[in-house]
Parts: structure tokens; sequence; C-alpha cells
């Protein structure tokens, strides 16, 4: 009789074989944080945690470059963050005497918000650049930190990142 | 890459995310499906006319099955993450999901149904050939060669009643991948409850009509005489299922048009210009009414059985193209319009990318390479049945004549 279902048996013996191996497998990969706080790695909070903050916030650098706020308080950018054209900058913060903040290049930086397109809103700005500015860079023209080209500061603010 | 677009498009929808490959997903699912239906004709209904072509269908859907979940993989990249679905499922996610689906139809039917019907065989090859093969039938056969009547007819009963889960489980793989279509609320292409019976009954049709196909092909490189009854009864069939294909299809429709909500007038619009030819020349005319009309004449008039045949062999061949189609329109159109409703954008497919033209031949002509391996494994012809050499098996082990049905 057992002879006749031998080969169920061992079928079964095999399934059975490869459900242990996958339960062990399982055991040994998944990390043992996995669904402590939901479907992720709950040590991974503290790992994002214990990276090295990156950016400054806004409030840091306007401690240093009042002057720079004063512009932008005058032009549509005050909403933005520094950072969010800047980069992050925490590093310069902590030592704004031998970090410098990179070059822009305001062809491609002003670009990214005010290049035409039809699904932004009407209220934003927008250009065909290589219509409007064929190319040159925005800063030839326009004052980042206060755009509008009729009420453009005479010169740049003292503390102005360098270009 | 510069892509056509004609009014107002959000930036994001610009660009197709889901290309050719996610395509082929649905279109080789539904062919396991399909032949796995066929399959279980003869099986459970005890459609005897339709036997020669049992094993051959078990084995179709398995290659194909193997294949379906690459076009998947190519697309998002990182295949050795696709094991994660398993350690650590995600429920709430339908396409995460499949792979459970995907892995009982796999391994609890497919595998299963192939192992029992084909052990015969495989113990009797185990004994019969030599170096390498040997040990592969050796393996297959887990150790015991025992091929009693007895065993045989628990293995048979055994079949049958897997076959009988394969059934809704058939149903299920191909249906779940129309629910992960259907289920997309936010497009109103997809979003349809009929959707996943749509495409089960599409997928039927492909899978019936692929298998009619290799079938004919197969016999004729075999040098045999193609069953003629068998032809008819599976073209017979494939006629039935097609018409209640067609009528599911034509009732969405219907339900659209009459509905004629916000989407209406922008997917109308669509299938007009750009879906035109996909859809309503490949699609509907030459990948449904005419295969549907053909096989209707077959049914009706008498004609010879060179001309049934031909007619059978076209029928097929448009069949499937159609059904490409479908998926081809489904993926893709639902992706051509805006969800504004005010524009439309266009599908530029690569050639030699990951996700091109390329691989996708490549994929599609993958599984007929499984196939070919598969069938030189483990023959599915009725007329290739198990001849032990004189000897060569045991005496308890002796084979009894008729071994199912």
């Amino acid at each position: 009789m057992f002879k006749d279902v031998e080969h169920l048996v061992r079928l079964a013996a095999v399934m059975l074989i490869a459900l242990v191996a996958f339960v062990v497998l399982r055991a040994a990969v998944v990390p043992r944080s996995f669904g402590q706080y939901g479907h992720y790695r709950g040590a991974a909070i503290a790992e994002v945690a214990a990276r090295p903050i990156a950016f400054a916030g806004h409030d840091t650098c306007e401690a240093c470059h009042t002057d720079v706020v004063d512009q932008k308080k005058q032009g549509r950018h005050i909403v933005l963050s520094c950072e969010a054209c800047h980069g992050a900058l925490a590093r310069h913060a902590d030592n704004p005497a031998s970090v410098t903040p990179p070059k822009l290049d305001t062809a491609v930086l002003c670009a990214r918000c005010h290049e035409a397109n039809s699904a932004k809103p009407k209220a934003s700005p927008q250009v065909v650049t290589a219509d409007h500015s064929g190319g040159l860079a925005c800063d030839t023209c326009h004052q980042p930190h206060r755009p509008k080209i009729d009420t453009q500061p005479a010169t740049k603010p003292a503390t102005e990142a360098r270009k | 890459m510069n892509i056509p677009v004609e009014g107002f498009m959000y930036p994001n929808e610009v660009e197709l995310q889901w290309s050719i490959l996610i395509v082929l997903y649905p279109f080789i699912t539904g062919l396991v499906a399909g032949a796995f239906i066929l399959a279980s004709l003869e099986r459970v209904f005890r459609v005897e006319a339709v036997k020669p072509t049992y094993r051959l269908a078990l084995l179709t859907a398995l290659s194909f099955l193997l294949v379906a979940p690459l076009p998947l993989q190519l697309h998002l990249g990182h295949p050795e993450r696709s094991l994660e679905m398993y350690l650590t499922p995600h429920r709430s996610s339908a396409m995460a999901m499949f792979g459970f689906v995907y892995l009982w139809y796999l391994m609890a039917v497919l595998l299963l149904e192939i192992w029992l019907d084909f052990r015969l065989d495989i113990v009797i090859k185990s004994q019969t050939t030599t170096r390498v093969t040997r040990l592969i039938y050796r393996a297959l056969t887990l150790g015991s060669d025992n091929i009693s009547e007895r065993s045989l007819h628990i293995d048979e009963r055994l079949g049958y009643f897997i076959t009988v889960i394969g059934i809704p489980s058939a149903f299920l793989l191909h249906g779940y991948v129309g629910f992960i279509f259907g289920s997309i609320k936010a497009n109103p292409w997809w979003s349809s409850p009929l959707m996943p019976i749509v495409f089960i009954f599409s997928a039927m049709v492909s899978g019936i009509a692929a298998v009619m196909l290799l079938y004919m092909v197969t016999t004729r490189l075999r040098g045999r005489d193609i069953d003629i009854r068998c032809l008819d009864k599976i073209a017979q069939y494939l006629f039935y299922i097609f018409m209640i294909d067609f009528s599911l299809e034509m009732l969405d429709l219907l339900q659209r048009v009459y509905e004629a909500d916000e989407s209406f007038r922008s997917l109308d619009f669509m299938v007009h210009t750009r879906l035109w030819t996909s859809q309503v020349i490949i699609q509907i005319l030459i990948g449904t009414v005419t295969p549907i009309t053909l096989l209707g004449l077959t049914q009706i008039l008498k004609l010879t059985e060179a001309a049934r045949k031909r007619i059978y062999a076209l029928a097929g061949c448009l069949t499937v193209i159609g059904i490409f189609a479908m998926r081809w329109n489904v993926v893709i159109g639902g992706q051509l319009f805006s969800k504004s409703f005010l524009g439309y954008t266009t599908y530029k497919m690569a050639f030699a990318t990951r996700e091109g033209l390329l691989t996708a031949i490549a994929l599609l002509i993958l599984p007929f390479i499984i196939l070919s391996v598969l069938v030189k494994l483990l023959p599915p012809w009725p007329d290739a049945g198990p001849v032990p050499a004189p000897g060569a098996i045991e005496p308890r082990n002796q084979l009894t004549p008729v071994l199912r049905g």
C-alpha cells in the first residue's frame, strides 16, 4: 500500500524541504527590525537620523546674509529657501571661511522653474529660454534675489554668495 | 527624446511609463491560462476529441508561465529584489500579491499536474536512457520508480483533483491581471469591473488559438497527419468562447457609450485617432470579427478537410494578433491620454534597449525555445507513448495498457 503512494510521499518531502528552506532563508535575510513601525526596517530611522545634516536651514543663512534677506523681501523670491537654489550648505555654515558655496549656472538653474510649460500655473512667470535669452545666463540681466528688472538694485549685496 | 504631444498634458504624462514589455505581460499570462483551460477540457470535462493537444497544452502553459515574470523583471530592473515580494509581502499592493498567485499556479497546479501526468514516461526514460539524460530523468522520478497500476491510478485521481483546482486557479491567474488594470480607478480607460472577466475570456481565446496553431505546426513538422476531429473540436470551442469574449467587450463598450462620463469624449477621440489602427482595424476588424466569421463559416458550411485546416490556421493567427492588439490597446491606450482629458501623447518604442522591440521579440521567442526543450524532455505526442525496452522494467512495474480515461 505504502509503495503505491511512495512517490507522493517523496514529493511531499521535497515540498516540505522547500518550505523549510524558505522559512530558514526568510529568518536569515529579513532584518530583525522589519515591521517594527510599518512595512519597512525600523532601524532605518535611527540610521537616517545618524547621518550628518546637509542643509543649514534659511534661518542660519539669514543670520549672516542680512543684506540678501533685505533684497529678497522686495521681490517674489522671498518665499524661496536659500538652499532651494544654492544647494545644501551646512558645511559652509559651519565653516564659512574655508567652505565656499559652488558656483551656480543661472541659465540652467532658473529654467528649472521658469521654462515655459503649459502644465504650470499661469501666475508663475515662464519664458521659452531659447527665445528669451538665447543661452545667456539669466543673471546677466536679472538679479536672482530680486528678479524683476525695474526693481533691480544698483549694486550687489556685500555678502551675496559668489557666482 | 522629443515626444509629440497634442493639447494639454501634465508633465509626468508625456512619457509613457509602461512600455511594450507590460503589453507582453498580460499577453503571455493569457496564453498560459488559455492553454491550461484547453487542457482541462479533456481532463475534467472529458472532451475526448481534444486529447491529442492535452499534454502539448500543459507544456505550452509551463513554457509561457516561466517567461511571464521576465517582462516585469526587465521593466522594473533589479530582479534580485523580486524575492522580497515573498520574504516581506506587502498585502496592500495588488502587483506584489500577483507573486503569490503566480507561485501558486506554477508550483501547486502546473508543475504538479505535469509531473503526475508524465511520471510514467519519466520512470521509463530513467530506465531506458543513458548518461546525463538518465540522471535528469532519475532526478525527476524523485527516487521512486513505482509505476504499478494502482500507483498510476492514484496519480490519475490526484491529477484530476489538481486540474479541478487548476481551472479556478487559471481564472484567478489571468483574472488577477485584469483586476490589476481594472482596479486603477484613476484611469477611466482601465477602471472597469468587467476588466477581469474580459481578460479571462480573451485569455482563453488566445491560449486555445495558440495551442491549436502549435498542434498544427508540430504535427506537420513531425510528418504526421493532423487529427481533424480534434482540430474541429478546438475550433468549435474557440468559436464559442470568442463569441462570449466579443460580446463582453461590446457590453463594456455599450456601457461606456451610454454612461458617457466625463472621460468619454476624450477616450472616444483617442479611439478615433491614435488608436484607430491598433484598436478598430487590427483588434476588432482583423483580430476579432474576421476570425469569428471564418470560424462561424466552418460551423455552418460543409467545407473540405483541407479548406477547414487552412481556415483554422488563418483564424488562429488572426486571433493571436487580435488578442495581442487588445493587450496593446489596454496598456498603451491607457497611457496616451491626459488625466485632464484635454491632451494626448505618443508612444515611441525604442528598438535595441532594455524595454525595446528587440527585447520584446526575444521574450516572445523564449517560450518556444523552452517548449522545444520540454518537448524533447517530455514528448507530449499521443503517438510517442512510452515503449519500454524489453526487460528494462522490473516485473512489478509492468505497464497498464489504458492509463487514463
